[in-house]
């Protein structure tokens, strides 16, 4: 009993004491007597001067406010006590004053002189508890006073008060979103605190004012994850979540070459033996090495370590948040240590379990090694709530494959025996899935299914069925004893999904069955009038089927059938039919259509693919309400992609970090250390590389074509003055890494280039230099390709004879310059350098021997630390396109080329560099894409607006078009301020593909699959000047976008490439016969694809 | 984050609501009371409900559904462990967590409620600072309380939420000084119908009562830690020391709370200390079917097996049973079909039975599902799977604690197929 309700005994004379639910609930006092007079009695305790009088009438008023009730008229009477000294009094009446004060906005202003001098008291917890009743006063007026007393708390001396501060900012912002700017001041002040009773709440302050201000954890990363540990569980969970989000922009995917690997395993995974698969996998491991070697950033690192003992928190949220942040950033070898967590976390409440069956759910798809040993733990016990046996079904089904696949189907027999039906159609379905995915016990589970139709619950025969059905689509020819059976249980069934997958079935393969079809539609089209819509629908399907395949018997039960769907209620099947009888009926009026009716009914359909419902579940990040909702909930921050870059690390660097400095200088070395390695193949190919180191640095005036010089260069970079080192860093990085790439890529000669382009953000000088260059280039290639073999010594005697390159040979000779400056020279200098060859034009392509583009590949395989650059574009020349002349643009002429880079924001699309020119006299503006008109499927995306073109500008752009695997053209518009312009732009078929790096014997097996319609064969003469591996190389290249495949054999080349959108492989095989006669060899699954691809390279190979 | 809480017992009646930020009105939990219509089983009730502005998530405890509502992201399992933590103080503070205790006291509820959220984000939810804050009510101070006018509300501010040991309150003193540790473990098994098991682990718990004065540092060593396969700790392990030696060390707080959780795995072998023979057939065409169960004790090193209970759920064409316990006493609800027997102790001589017959419904097929059995059980002073404390010391207070260990074994989710 509570002192209230002895109150009530004696005091609360009004009352109905007998009453048995109000009885000892005080706040009912009167339940008769009218609510005015019951108040009164309230306000006369709160005026009285005895402090228990007042408390009771609190505690009544709260409880009041607890069931719900009214209270607010007691306004006037409860503020006035805002001031007792009694401090439960005090307690109260702020939690009544926080309750109402939304409601009684003028009133409420009369307590807040007392918080404001609480503000000021000398105990800290005092002024603590004044913010924080303060500020969850819900009233306009005072968010003056709020943000003012927000900024005093937050420099306060005590922490605790600090805190609170970090607590009232979210309540301001959502008071009042205007005062964003100045609460982030606060909120970067807080973040610098090094106490951990702030750094929770000032983390969760952020992520509901700023989480975009990404920048401003900088700085306090470290502190961040060092503080961790000891930072109260619920900040924890906070802080994780918001530095997975930061990792995610800030570091680079540590499993970059895994998400390849995984590719490849995955296709190998059913049918083929692990050993194929690793051969795969380690072809891909060396394809992903030549990248570049990933070194994990040291503050990646921190933070995993740091995170990791939270494994082991009491606290289930705390176990979830490490454990999506080790999903999402960890490498994978290290991803394992989290399922033996959450494997715990199994045995907390239900709903717990629920919660983290999910996520266990969505990670068994992609890691699901990880959870098969903690197979047993998924159990299904029959206790369980249904939601969590559907679940841990669920996870079962995705960890099943071939080893434990037996134990698993023992234990789904168990289940079906089950008295939850519910349960028991889930794990129908289940075994469904397991018998899809896995071949060997496809028999199995459907002889054991075909069991389950004989069961006496309808419920599960229904479901039975229709896993039935989509497992005889893989091989009906083989089961035609399973569909008699099923058409027999057409008389009994009931359930209409079922009935419907039945009349399907029978009609799919009705020519397995030829006898028993028949006889299903005649009682069928008895019962038809009574069947529900689904399956009138199958019926009609039914009789269209059979009439097109054994018409004499079952003519007349079709018309029957159509007549009866003719004025059925249902507008549905009353189109059908209508749709039906014009299509399988000849008449004299029928469309060229009903020729193509049988070819249109029995087609045949692909089988379903049944698919987890979790799968790609874990875009959104794990352990998100978001997630388990699968749908954005407000609020949610997306997990952004791992940058293709990681950004300065420096930018984390405190005042005094000593330790970091150290780390950076020794990853600095750690590079050079490289370079030798690679400087050994640059040598090789001076001229490639001349042009390249050129672009490299901007195309300035500078380092100019000898590797040693730039190197020197950058060398000397590193003594510079502290503030030019940050750039100078990054710099010096992005020259690294291309130039890594270079090593085995000479042959692909202007990528590396073209990749620094993209890193460059002005994009420089469009492909104008190339127009007008072109023929220059291809000469220039055909000479480098012949006298590649020389080429080392005439590096620059080479670069000479473009003329255009001035530059390059001054600064072969003058001392090398900081490649700093040169850069912003060249950024300022713009015009002065126009027909420089700008990076993704240069006229590099440099097709070296054929020989040495074995050997490098070689190399890369070989080596898989040294072997950068994997799948980057192979290139010939780029070809640029007018989009739009000069004069029917009014002066802004656009000409686009196909970059041949992946675009960087939606790897399944096309990139399009748009150079834009304002050859006019005033300046565009608002240069933009409008309304595109595209084809289905078809996507676009569009480049950031362009302010301001003026006048002799030239700016390039890159958009994306996904141009969905088909050669049609995309249409837009093209805005500017004043015009619209309607534009095409129709890729090359050679565009819609992407090189995909391949190795013999890969490319073999991959051919093999290929074969019949998906094979194009044609003969061919080549062309003149078309002799030799390397020229035909070059033409094949620079028609599409393929890679060569490295070969041994000289008669044969072979190139490999998939279509951007659908992923589908384009092999293409060139056979030289003798002097001038070639074979050509296309295998593509997208025989359009195919066919005009042969045309093209024909087209570019007689020439 | 959190917005509102709403308690809503079996029947469906909100008896307690409570909103941390704008109030929202108490019809959005009719979106709740949907999704609990249409589940069969209370605990089938989805934990997490989307509405068109809301979000619930709700947990079930003591039949009550605590019921928040979200607005935006949050992780739900911060939230689902949240509601948890509120459960537990309020059972720690009224001793049970039922409708009556809450509404009770629903003023210590209210003033609890405030000080753990503060604007939705968790702000005191160590046991130790609230009770600070808010004294527990216990019938003394209830009573003086009503004399005197005095209140529950603490008189001093609580300095525990300033400590770097913010679990622990400061100032504490005891005449006797003791510190006493349960080890719990909990079997979880799937026993087969030929009686192998299929999976089975053990789930162990420290719970640790401990009244000490001042600030202790213990250490608590055992004898075969690498047992432990998996741990969680309370905060107040130091997580270091125990990576490194092994060794529990740690200040503990005030009063009841649980040290350590661990899991040992199924790859060591489990003992399972009993067994069932059991035979329950249904024959085809007859109205009657075959109950037998007989339990019996094995690898229990000499305990007794106690409080044994053993739980049913019968098909649904069971109509009643007729049977005959050797010992103790069974119970069949025929609306729910459940069986129950609560044999208490398990005598190795004489193994207990439950024989008989069972009635179907006339006419109906035979139920082609076997039920299963759950039993529970309880072993004194044996820890299953072998672990032992070795010592317990003290340092940083002077005094000599009394100290006490006691060991325990239940079953968990202990299934036999049948």
């Amino acid at each position: 009993m509570s002192s209230s309700s002895a109150f009530n005994d004696d005091k609360g004379g009004s009352s109905s004491i007998g009453e048995p639910e109000y009885g000892h609930d005080p706040a009912s006092g009167g339940i008769f007597s009218s609510d005015y007079k019951r108040h009164d009695d309230l306000k006369e305790m709160l005026d009285s001067n005895k402090d228990s009088l007042k408390l009771e009438a609190m505690k009544r008023i709260v409880a009041m406010i607890a069931r719900g009730k009214n209270a607010s008229d007691l306004f006037p009477a409860v503020v006035k006590n805002v001031a007792c000294k009694n401090i439960e009094v005090k307690k109260l009446v702020y939690v009544y004053l926080v309750r109402y004060a939304e409601e009684q906005q003028d009133l409420a202003l009369l307590s807040i002189s007392t918080f404001q001098r609480g503000l000021k008291d000398p105990n800290q917890l005092i002024r603590a508890s004044a913010l924080r009743v303060l500020s969850s006063i819900r009233v306009t007026i005072i968010v003056p006073i709020m943000m003012l007393a927000i900024r005093e708390a937050a420099s306060d001396m005590s922490p605790y008060v600090r805190k609170t501060a970090a607590h009232a900012i979210p309540k301001l912002y959502s008071l009042d979103p205007d005062q964003k700017d100045q609460l982030i001041e606060v909120i970067e002040k807080l973040l610098a605190d090094k106490t951990t009773l702030v750094a929770g709440s000032v983390v969760m302050a952020f992520e509901e004012v700023c989480p975009e201000r990404i920048d401003l954890i900088h700085k306090n990363y470290r502190k961040l994850c060092n503080l961790l540990i000891d930072v109260e569980e619920w900040g924890q969970v906070v802080i994780i979540n918001m530095l997975t989000r930061y990792a995610r922009t800030q570091f680079l995917n540590p499993n970059a070459n895994e998400s390849l690997l995984e590719e490849g395993t995955e296709k190998a995974f059913y049918g083929s033996d692990e050993d194929e698969g690793k051969e795969e996998k380690v072809e891909a491991a060396a394809l992903v090495a030549k990248r570049k070697p990933y070194v994990m950033d040291p503050d990646h690192r921190l933070l995993l370590r740091n995170t990791k003992p939270l494994l082991q928190s009491r606290n289930a949220a705390v176990v979830m948040a490490v454990a999506q942040l080790y999903f999402h950033l960890a490498p994978k070898a290290e991803v394992g240590v989290i399922a033996k967590a959450l494997v715990r976390l199994m045995r907390s409440h239900s709903e717990v379990q629920y919660v983290v069956l999910q996520n266990v759910a969505t990670m068994s798809i992609k890691r699901r090694g990880m959870f098969e040993p903690y197979l047993k733990s998924f159990y299904i016990r029959s206790t369980d709530p249904t939601q969590i046996k559907v679940l841990k079904l669920e996870v079962l089904t995705n960890l099943a494959n071939e080893t434990n696949i037996s134990t698993i189907l023992r234990e789904f027999q168990t289940y079906i025996k089950s008295m939850d039906k519910d349960f028991v159609a889930a794990t129908i379905q289940a075994i469904g899935r397991c018998a899809t995915s896995i071949g060997e016990v496809r028999d199995t589970c459907l002889n054991g299914l075909v069991q389950l139709l004989s069961n006496r619950d309808e419920l599960v025969v229904a479901e039975s069925v229709v896993v039935i059905k989509k497992l005889l689509q893989m091989q009906p020819e083989r089961h035609s004893d399973i569909i008699k059976h099923m058409a027999k249980l057409t008389d009994n069934i009931q359930v209409p999904m079922a009935r419907a997958s039945i009349l399907w079935l029978i009609g799919e393969y009705c020519e397995h069955i030829p006898k028993i079809a028949p006889d299903v539609l005649r009682k069928m089209a008895k019962s038809f009038t009574n069947e529900e819509d689904i399956v009138k629908l199958q019926v009609l399907n039914l009789a269209a089927k059979l009439y097109l395949t054994n018409s004499k018997q079952t003519k007349l039960l079709t018309q029957y059938v159509l007549n009866l769907a003719k004025y059925d209620q249902n507008y549905d099947i009353r189109d059908r039919a209508r749709f039906i009888r014009q299509l399988i009926v000849p008449t004299d009026k029928s469309g060229a259509l009903s020729k193509y009716a049988k070819k249109l009914f029995l087609a045949l359909k692909p089988a379903p693919v049944l698919e987890s419902p979790f799968k790609d579940r874990d875009h959104f990040q794990l352990g998100s309400l978001s997630h388990l909702l699968n749908a954005k909930a407000g609020g949610y921050q997306e997990l952004p992609d791992w940058p293709e870059v990681a950004p300065d690390p420096s930018v984390r660097n405190v005042e005094v970090p000593e330790w970091t400095k150290c780390s950076s200088r020794e990853k600095r070395k750690e590079k050079k250390v490289e370079k030798p390695f690679y400087s050994d193949s640059e040598g090789e190919s001076g001229p490639t590389e001349s042009a390249d180191s050129d672009s490299d640095t901007g195309s300035g005036t500078g380092s100019g074509s000898e590797e040693s010089g730039s190197e020197s260069g950058s060398e000397e970079s590193e003594g510079e003055s502290e503030s030019d080192k940050e750039e100078e860093e990054e710099k010096h990085k992005r020259k690294s890494k291309s130039r890594a790439k270079k090593s085995t890529q000479e042959s692909e000669g202007s990528e590396p280039s073209s990749e620094d382009e993209r890193k460059k953000p002005p994009k420089g000088k469009g492909p104008k230099a190339a127009s007008d260059s072109e023929s220059e280039e291809e000469e220039e290639e055909e000479e480098s390709s012949s006298e590649s073999s020389e080429s080392e010594s005439e590096g620059e005697s080479e670069s000479d004879t473009d003329t255009r390159m001035k530059q390059k040979t001054c600064a072969s000779k003058p001392p090398p310059r900081q490649p700093k400056k040169e850069t912003e020279m060249s950024l300022l200098d713009l015009d002065d350098f126009e027909p420089t060859p700008s990076p993704q034009v240069t006229p590099v392509n440099n097709f070296v021997s054929s020989s040495l583009v074995t050997d490098l590949e070689g190399l890369s395989l070989s080596d898989s630390a040294l072997s950068p650059a994997a799948v980057s574009p192979a290139s010939g020349p780029v070809k640029s396109y007018e989009l739009l002349h000069r004069i029917t643009g009014e002066g802004l002429s656009v000409s686009y080329c196909f970059s041949r880079q992946p675009f960087s924001h939606d790897p399944h699309m096309v990139s399009v560099q748009m150079q834009f020119t304002n050859n006019g006299d005033t300046e565009a503006r608002n240069l933009r894409i409008q309304e595109p008109k595209l084809q289905s499927g078809m996507r676009i995306a569009e480049f950031p607006e362009i302010d301001v073109l003026p006048p002799g500008e030239t700016v390039t752009m890159v958009m994306g078009i996904d141009f969905s695997d088909s050669t049609q053209a995309a249409n837009f518009q093209l805005c500017t301020h004043t015009r619209k312009f309607f534009l095409t732009i129709q890729p090359p078929v050679g565009e819609l593909m992407m090189p995909v790096f391949m190795t013999e014997n890969e490319f073999k097996k991959e051919q093999g699959q290929l074969t019949g319609m998906n094979e194009i064969t044609e003969k061919l003469t080549l062309g003149e000047t078309c002799q030799g591996d390397a020229a035909i190389v070059q033409r094949v290249t620079s028609t599409a976008s393929l890679s060569r495949v490295p070969c041994g054999s000289e008669m044969k080349c072979r190139f490999a490439g998939k279509t951007v959108t659908s992923g589908s492989l384009v092999l293409v095989t060139i056979v030289t016969r003798e002097q001038l006669v070639a074979q050509l060899t296309v295998n593509c699954e997208k025989m359009l694809i195919g066919t005009m691809l042969v045309k093209d390279i024909l087209q570019a190979l007689s020439q | 984050m959190i917005h509102s809480l709403f308690l809503v017992n079996s029947s469906g009646d909100i008896f307690l609501e409570k909103h941390w930020k704008s109030v929202v009105s108490r019809s959005v939990c009719d979106y709740f009371f949907e999704a609990q219509e249409r589940a069969s089983e209370p605990e089938n009730v989805p934990p997490v409900i989307p509405t068109p502005h809301h979000y619930l998530i709700s947990v079930l405890r003591h039949r009550i559904y605590f019921v928040a509502v979200i607005q935006s992201e949050v992780p739900p399992l911060f939230v689902i462990e949240f509601l948890h933590r509120v459960v537990d103080t309020f059972q720690d503070y009224f001793g049970v967590c039922t409708e009556a205790a809450i509404k009770d006291n629903v003023v210590v509820v209210y003033e609890l409620l405030e000080e753990m959220l503060d604007n939705g984000f968790p702000l005191a939810t160590e046991s130790n600072i609230l009770k600070e804050l808010i004294k527990p009510p216990t019938i003394l101070r209830t009573v003086v309380n009503t004399i005197t006018g005095s209140t529950n509300v603490g008189e001093q501010l609580p300095t525990g939420q300033l400590s770097v040991v913010p679990w622990r309150r400061t100032g504490v003193k005891y005449t006797n000084n003791e510190a006493y540790f349960d080890v719990v473990e909990e079997i979880d098994a799937i026993i087969d119908k030929s009686g192998s098991t299929i999976t089975a682990e053990i789930q162990g718990v420290i719970d640790a009562c401990v009244k000490l004065t001042g600030m202790p540092d213990l250490t608590l060593s055992f004898m075969n830690p690498r047992l432990l396969d998996d741990v969680s700790f309370h905060p107040c392990v130091r997580f270091k020391r125990w990576e490194a030696e092994r060794i529990l060390s740690f200040i503990p707080p005030d009063g009841n709370f649980r040290l350590l959780s661990y899991h040992v795995s199924s790859q060591n072998l489990v003992a399972i200390p009993v067994y069932v023979k059991h035979n329950i057939t249904f024959r085809e065409g007859s109205s009657q079917g075959r109950f037998e169960l007989t339990l019996g004790p094995k690898q229990t090193m000499g305990k007794a097996v106690e409080s044994v209970l053993v739980n049913s759920q019968l098909p649904r064409g069971v109509l009643n049973v007729n049977l005959n316990p050797s010992q103790g006493t069974y119970t069949f609800d025929p609306v729910t079909k459940l069986l129950s027997w609560d044999l208490g102790k398990i005598n190795p001589q004489k193994l207990p039975s439950l024989k008989g017959s069972m009635s179907l419904q006339a006419g109906a097929c035979k139920p082609d599902e076997n039920p299963t059995i759950n039993i529970q059980f309880k072993i004194q002073q044996m820890a299953i799977s072998g672990l032992k404390v070795n010592r317990l010391d003290m340092y940083g207070e002077k005094y000599k604690p009394f100290k006490g260990i006691k060991y325990m074994t239940k079953a968990g989710k202990f299934q036999v197929r049948t």
